[in-house]
C-alpha cells in the first residue's frame, strides 16, 4: 500500500503515528543514469578519436610543448594581458567617472570614447596602430602650425609590442568604463549621501565609500575580461607581435605540423585561463568583505 | 554656537514649489521636531540644513553664517564645495535608511570620519569610536559589519558615527520610520540622552510622544509652509489649524 491509499479516518489515526517513524528515502531518478550512459559514450568516442587520429601528433605535441619560441610567445602573451587589462582598467575608471560627472563636457567625451572604441572591430583599431607611422611618421610636441620643439620617429617610440597595448588596452578601456559604471551605480545613492554629509568630498567619497562597495559588483566581470583578453591578445598577430600564436605560427610554417602546434598554443591558453579562474575566485572571496552571505559564516 | 535659522527658505524642484518660503528658528541647544503628512517638505528642508539640498531662494544660517551660499555683489552663490564640506563636518545626520558603509565594521564606520577628515591618530580614534559606541550601547557590537546587525543596532551605529565628529548640530531624517516597531525604542532612548546632554537637534519625525517628550519646539508642515509651529504640547494636545487637526487625528 503506497502513502497516498492510506486510509484517513479517525480510526486510523494511529497510522500516522507509524507513518511518522519511517525513514524518508530518494526517489530514483532513471533518467539522470541514462544521461550519465550517453555522455559516458561520447566521451569515450572523443578520446579514442584523440588518442588514435595520427593527426593531432601527439609527439609533436609533446615536442614544441616547452620550446623556447613557444615560452617566448607565452611570456609576450601574459605581459600583453596584463599591462593591457591594467591599462584598459585605469581608462575604464576615468571614463565611468567622466561618464557620471555633472559636467556635460566630460559626460561628452566619455560618451564618445565609449562609442569610437564600441563601435569599431578591434582588429582594426589594432591595424590602425600598427600603421600608425603611416599616418603620423613623426610625433613630437610643438605649436600646431608652428615649429617643433622636440620630435621623435614613430616607428622609434611606438614599436610593434606598444603598438599592440594601446590596440588592446584602449579597447578594453571602453568596455571597462560601462562596467565600472555599472558597479559604481550599483552602490546605493544613501551610501554617497551619508558620506557627503559627514563632510567627505566627491573625489574621497569615491575613493573610501563608492569604489570599495563597488568592487564586489565590478570584479566578476573584470574577471571575465581578463579571461577574454588572454585570448584576444592572440590578434597581435595581424601587426606581428611574437605572442604565442604568433611564434606558434612561425613554426608551423616551416614544419606544416599546423594541428599539434595549434595544440600547443591551446594547451598553453586553457592552461592560463584556468589558473586565471581560480585567482578570480579568490580576489571575489576577499572582496565580498561585509556581505550577508560571509556574515552569517562568521 | 548652533542656532539654526530659516529665512523665507523656497525650493522648487522642476517647477514644482516644495518649500514655499519657511522662516522658522531652531535655538542652540533646543529639539525641533518637524511633523506633517509625507510629501509636505519637511525631509526636503531637513536636507537643506547641510546642503544636501539646494534652495531656490532665501537663506539658512547655522550659527548664525548662511551655508551652502555666500555673498557676491547683490545676490547669492553656491558657496565653494571645500567651505561645504567643512560646514558639513560639522553636522550630524542619521537617516531613515542609515545607510552605514557596508564595507565597513560598526567601529571602521564610527573611525572614518575622524580618521580620514580630521586626521585623529589611528589609536585615539579607535579609543573614542569605542567609548561613542558604548554610549549607544554597543559595546559588544564593534567587530560586526552593518549587514550583521539589527535595524535598531544600525541606527544606533549611525547615530555614533555622527557623534563622530563632534557635531554642533544634528539632524535626524525619519530616524525610526524604517525600523520595526520593538526597536523603535531602542534609538529614540539615544536620542533622548543626546537631547538631555543639550545638542542643538532637528528631527523630522512620526514619534508623537517623542515630540511631546523631547522637543523645546515643534513644527507642523503641510504643503511646503510651516502651517503652526510652537510648544508641543500645544501643537499636538491643542492643534489651532484644521490641516494639523486632520494629520494628528489620523497619527495619534
Amino acid at each position: 500500500m503506497t502513502v497516498s491509499e492510506l486510509p484517513i479516518t479517525a480510526e486510523a489515526r494511529h497510522d500516522f503515528a507509524d507513518l511518522a517513524s519511517r525513514p524518508v528515502l530518494k526517489r530514483k531518478r532513471p533518467g539522470q543514469l541514462i544521461a550519465m550512459v550517453v555522455v559516458g559514450l561520447f566521451a569515450v568516442m572523443g578520446a579514442y578519436v584523440i588518442v588514435t587520429n595520427p593527426g593531432f601528433g601527439w609527439p609533436i605535441v609533446a615536442k614544441y610543448l616547452l620550446d623556447i619560441r613557444i615560452l617566448n610567445g607565452l611570456l609576450t602573451t601574459i605581459e600583453l594581458t596584463v599591462i593591457a587589462m591594467v591599462l584598459g582598467l585605469v581608462i575604464g575608471l576615468v571614463i565611468a567617472v567622466m561618464r557620471m560627472s555633472d559636467n556635460a563636457l566630460l559626460r561628452g567625451v566619455a560618451g564618445a570614447y565609449i562609442w569610437f572604441f564600441r563601435g569599431t572591430p578591434l582588429m582594426v583599431q589594432m591595424l590602425f596602430w600598427g600603421f600608425a607611422a603611416v599616418l603620423f611618421p613623426t610625433i613630437g610636441i610643438g605649436i600646431p602650425g608652428g615649429p617643433m620643439l622636440v620630435e621623435w620617429n614613430t616607428n622609434d617610440v611606438l614599436p610593434l609590442f606598444v603598438a599592440g597595448i594601446l590596440g588592446l588596452g584602449l579597447n578594453e578601456g571602453a568596455y571597462m568604463a560601462e562596467i565600472v559604471r555599472a558597479g559604481l551605480m550599483g552602490v546605493p545613492a544613501g551610501q554617497s549621501e551619508a558620506s557627503h554629509a559627514m563632510g567627505f568630498s566627491r573625489m574621497e567619497t569615491l575613493r573610501h565609500v563608492v569604489i570599495p562597495q563597488a568592487m564586489k559588483i565590478i570584479l566578476p566581470p573584470v574577471g571575465n575580461e581578463t579571461i577574454s583578453m588572454l585570448k584576444t591578445t592572440s590578434l597581435v598577430i595581424v601587426i606581428g607581435v611574437g605572442d604565442l600564436l604568433y611564434n606558434a605560427q612561425q613554426i608551423y610554417a616551416r614544419n606544416l605540423q599546423q594541428i599539434p602546434l595549434l595544440i600547443v598554443a591551446s594547451l598553453w591558453y586553457i592552461l592560463l585561463t584556468t589558473i586565471l579562474s581560480l585567482v578570480q575566485a579568490r580576489i571575489e572571496k576577499r572582496y565580498s568583505r561585509g556581505n550577508t552571505i560571509q556574515a552569517r559564516k562568521a | 554656537m548652533s542656532e539654526v535659522q530659516f529665512l523665507n527658505v523656497h525650493k522648487d524642484f522642476s517647477g514644482m514649489e516644495v518649500l514655499k518660503g519657511i522662516n522658522f528658528t531652531v535655538k542652540s541647544g533646543q529639539v525641533a521636531c518637524l511633523i506633517g503628512p509625507s510629501g509636505s517638505g519637511k525631509s526636503t528642508l531637513l536636507r537643506c540644513v547641510n546642503h544636501l539640498e539646494t534652495t531656490s531662494s532665501g537663506t539658512i544660517l547655522v550659527g548664525g553664517r548662511m551655508i551652502g551660499y555666500e555673498v557676491h555683489g547683490d545676490r547669492l552663490i553656491e558657496a565653494h564645495q571645500k567651505d561645504i564640506n567643512k560646514r558639513r563636518s560639522r553636522i550630524g545626520m542619521v537617516f531613515q535608511s542609515f545607510n552605514l558603509f557596508g564595507h565597513m565594521t560598526a567601529l571602521e564606520n564610527v573611525m572614518m570620519g575622524p580618521v580620514k577628515l580630521l586626521k585623529v591618530p589611528n589609536a585615539q580614534a579607535e579609543a573614542e569610536a569605542r567609548e561613542l559606541l558604548a554610549k549607544v550601547g554597543l559595546a559588544d557590537r564593534t567587530g560586526h559589519y552593518p549587514a550583521q546587525l539589527s535595524g535598531g543596532q544600525q541606527q544606533r551605529v549611525a547615530i555614533a558615527r555622527a557623534l563622530s565628529m563632534k557635531p554642533d548640530l544634528m539632524l535626524f531624517d525619519e530616524p525610526t520610520s524604517a525600523l520595526d516597531p520593538e526597536l523603535v525604542g531602542e534609538v529614540l532612548d539615544v536620542m533622548k540622552a543626546l537631547a538631555r546632554d543639550g545638542m542643538t537637534m532637528i528631527v523630522v519625525t512620526h514619534e508623537m510622544g517623542f515630540a511631546r517628550e523631547v522637543a523645546d519646539v515643534v513644527a507642523f508642515m503641510d504643503g511646503g509652509v510651516i502651517v503652526e509651529a510652537g510648544d508641543p504640547n500645544e501643537i499636538i494636545s491643542r492643534p489651532q489649524h484644521e490641516r494639523t487637526k486632520a494629520f494628528l487625528s489620523k497619527v495619534l
